[in-house]
């Protein structure tokens, strides 16, 4: 699904990722751990093409990334939902249209049942009207997830999705995202919230991923 | 043609709605394209007129003649009347007629004012004549003219109205390059403002990319917002210059040329294409603008 092969990433003649080597198999649920600054936004930028390796081989679907058109990383990017902690919604939209935008871009219709139904599962039907500047935090997260998963992605990646939330909301967000693995998502969450991580144990079976000095360290063993 | 016709029509309310309201450049857009529709107004009635204006001087001008016969006065009527006698049998002439002393009054009475004594001058006898449109064999009727009356001198126009035609061909280029010029004008201001509103929506278009959309979905957002916006402008600039047309003076002989400027007749419907030139100009800047920039934004 996504496979990283000897992966460096460098910006302004620094590097910043070495020789990254990771392969991300259907199903799967990853937590990506590391200290502020260590690279988890690059990592996870590096997984749906915003940003491209320097070197070594990204193979995204089974494509090279570095042999995309801007078209083909469009098409990749309906098939990865992204949580960005600032969520990063159209302010002057509310809740329900910015939830469909994806549908919206892509050109489908979209099915008001569904999408109500969506908003439902995630708490926010009653805020379907609301600005997203009128959203709380967690209201906030939890569109932004509703939003990443409208066009059914193989793949969710979020990062630092309760960076800002409480640990009552937190703890929602994350049933939200375990009950996603379970119908066979994979699912990737970028955290120095190791109380999270340790709560998710008994929710499912997930992987630590680990950076540190600029490289990725399997934690291996399942949580 | 197709494509900037078929983004007037939106083909759902929340594709059109992604990009948010701009007003700075919603104004400068509508401004610049109503300045310059106002501006391409005048162009294209100096253009026409210009035209209409070579037009009459080549054809009215390239069908009459004038000859001036210069004699003394006991030897006048002789030669006038030989003159007559060639121009009934030269071929091309359609009429001939001598001006008689009112006419040659009305004509000095510019430079010498309306109490000359015409009788009292020498002045030389004119004949006013006109071409059939096969025209007369200028150089055949000269050596002619130069055998049976001496004194007179056949003057077909060339040599002054050549001049004047091609100034109005001139003014007609001059115009029409100046409509060029006000749409490229056009095409850079709201390639100015496209950009500036793109650079403007960074942020919009970092997350539309980031939930899939594609190039052409982006750029068709603000090439449509533009186009509208082009088209909406110059209609109002087009109104305001018909509308300034209408107001200048009806044309008349004392006004000559400046008071021919307005539009006539089926003339007054060329106006009509300059918005939809326009919504065209507005659609190719913006197109360009947004292709440039969404190159530089992964």
């Amino acid at each position: 699904m996504i496979k990283l092969q000897h992966v460096a990433m460098s910006y302004g003649g620094k590097e910043l990722l070495s020789d990254m080597s990771l392969s991300l198999a259907p199903g799967s649920f990853h937590f990506l751990t590391g200290p502020s600054g260590a690279g988890k936004t690059t990592f996870l930028k590096l997984c749906y093409a915003e940003l491209l390796p320097s070197t070594g081989q990204l193979t995204l679907f089974g494509k090279d990334a570095l042999g995309m058109t801007r078209d083909d990383i469009a098409g990749i990017r309906q098939r990865i939902g992204v949580v960005h902690q600032d969520c990063q919604f159209l302010e002057h939209l509310s809740v329900e249209e910015n939830v469909a935008l994806p549908m919206t871009v892509s050109r489908r219709p979209v099915n008001a049942g569904e999408l109500h139904e969506l908003l439902g599962w995630v708490g926010l039907k009653h805020r379907r009207e609301a600005l997203p500047a009128q959203l709380s935090g967690g209201e906030r997260q939890r569109a932004a997830l509703a939003r990443a998963i409208i066009m059914s992605p193989d793949v969710i990646l979020a990062d630092e999705p309760t960076g800002n939330l409480d640990w009552e909301m937190s703890l929602r967000l994350l049933s939200l995202l375990t009950e996603l693995n379970r119908m066979g998502k994979t699912v990737v969450i970028a955290t120095h919230d190791l109380n999270l991580i340790r709560q998710a144990k008994a929710q499912v079976s997930a992987r630590v991923l680990r950076i540190a000095n600029r490289r990725l360290q399997h934690a291996g063993a399942d949580l | 043609m197709r494509a900037p016709l078929s983004l007037l029509k939106s083909e759902r309310p929340g594709a059109d709605r992604v990009v948010p309201p701009t007003g700075f450049t919603a104004r400068l857009t509508l401004l610049t394209a109503a300045a310059m529709a106002f501006l391409a107004v005048f162009a294209l009635a100096l253009s026409l007129a210009t035209g209409r204006l070579a037009d009459r001087w080549a054809d009215s001008l390239a069908r009459s003649a004038t000859i001036r016969i210069s004699a003394p006065p006991d030897q006048m009527e002789a030669q006038v009347a030989a003159v007559l006698a060639v121009l009934k049998t030269t071929p091309g002439v359609a009429s001939d007629r001598v001006l008689g002393n009112d006419e040659m009054k009305d004509l000095l009475k510019p430079w010498f004012g309306p109490d000359l004594p015409v009788d009292a001058l020498p002045l030389p006898k004119l004949i006013a004549v006109t071409e059939t449109n096969t025209g007369i064999d200028s150089e055949g009727l000269r050596l002619r003219l130069q055998a049976e009356a001496p004194g007179a001198v056949f003057d077909d126009h060339t040599r002054w109205r050549r001049p004047l035609v091609a100034a109005a061909e001139r003014l007609r280029l001059l115009g029409l390059m100046s409509l060029v010029l006000i749409f490229g004008a056009m095409a850079g201001m709201i390639t100015l403002a496209a950009q500036a509103a793109l650079a403007a929506n960074g942020q919009v278009i970092a997350t539309l990319r980031l939930v899939g959309a594609r190039d052409t979905f982006i750029a068709r957002a603000f090439v449509r917002r533009f186009t509208l916006r082009g088209l909406a402008g110059a209609g109002l600039g087009v109104l305001l210059g018909m509308a300034a047309m209408a107001a200048l003076p009806s044309a008349n002989e004392a006004g000559g040329f400046l008071t021919g400027l307005g539009f006539s007749g089926w003339g007054w419907f060329w106006p009509l294409i300059i918005p939809p030139v326009a919504a065209i100009v507005a659609y190719g800047a913006t197109r360009f603008a947004a292709a440039r920039m969404l190159r530089r934004i992964r």
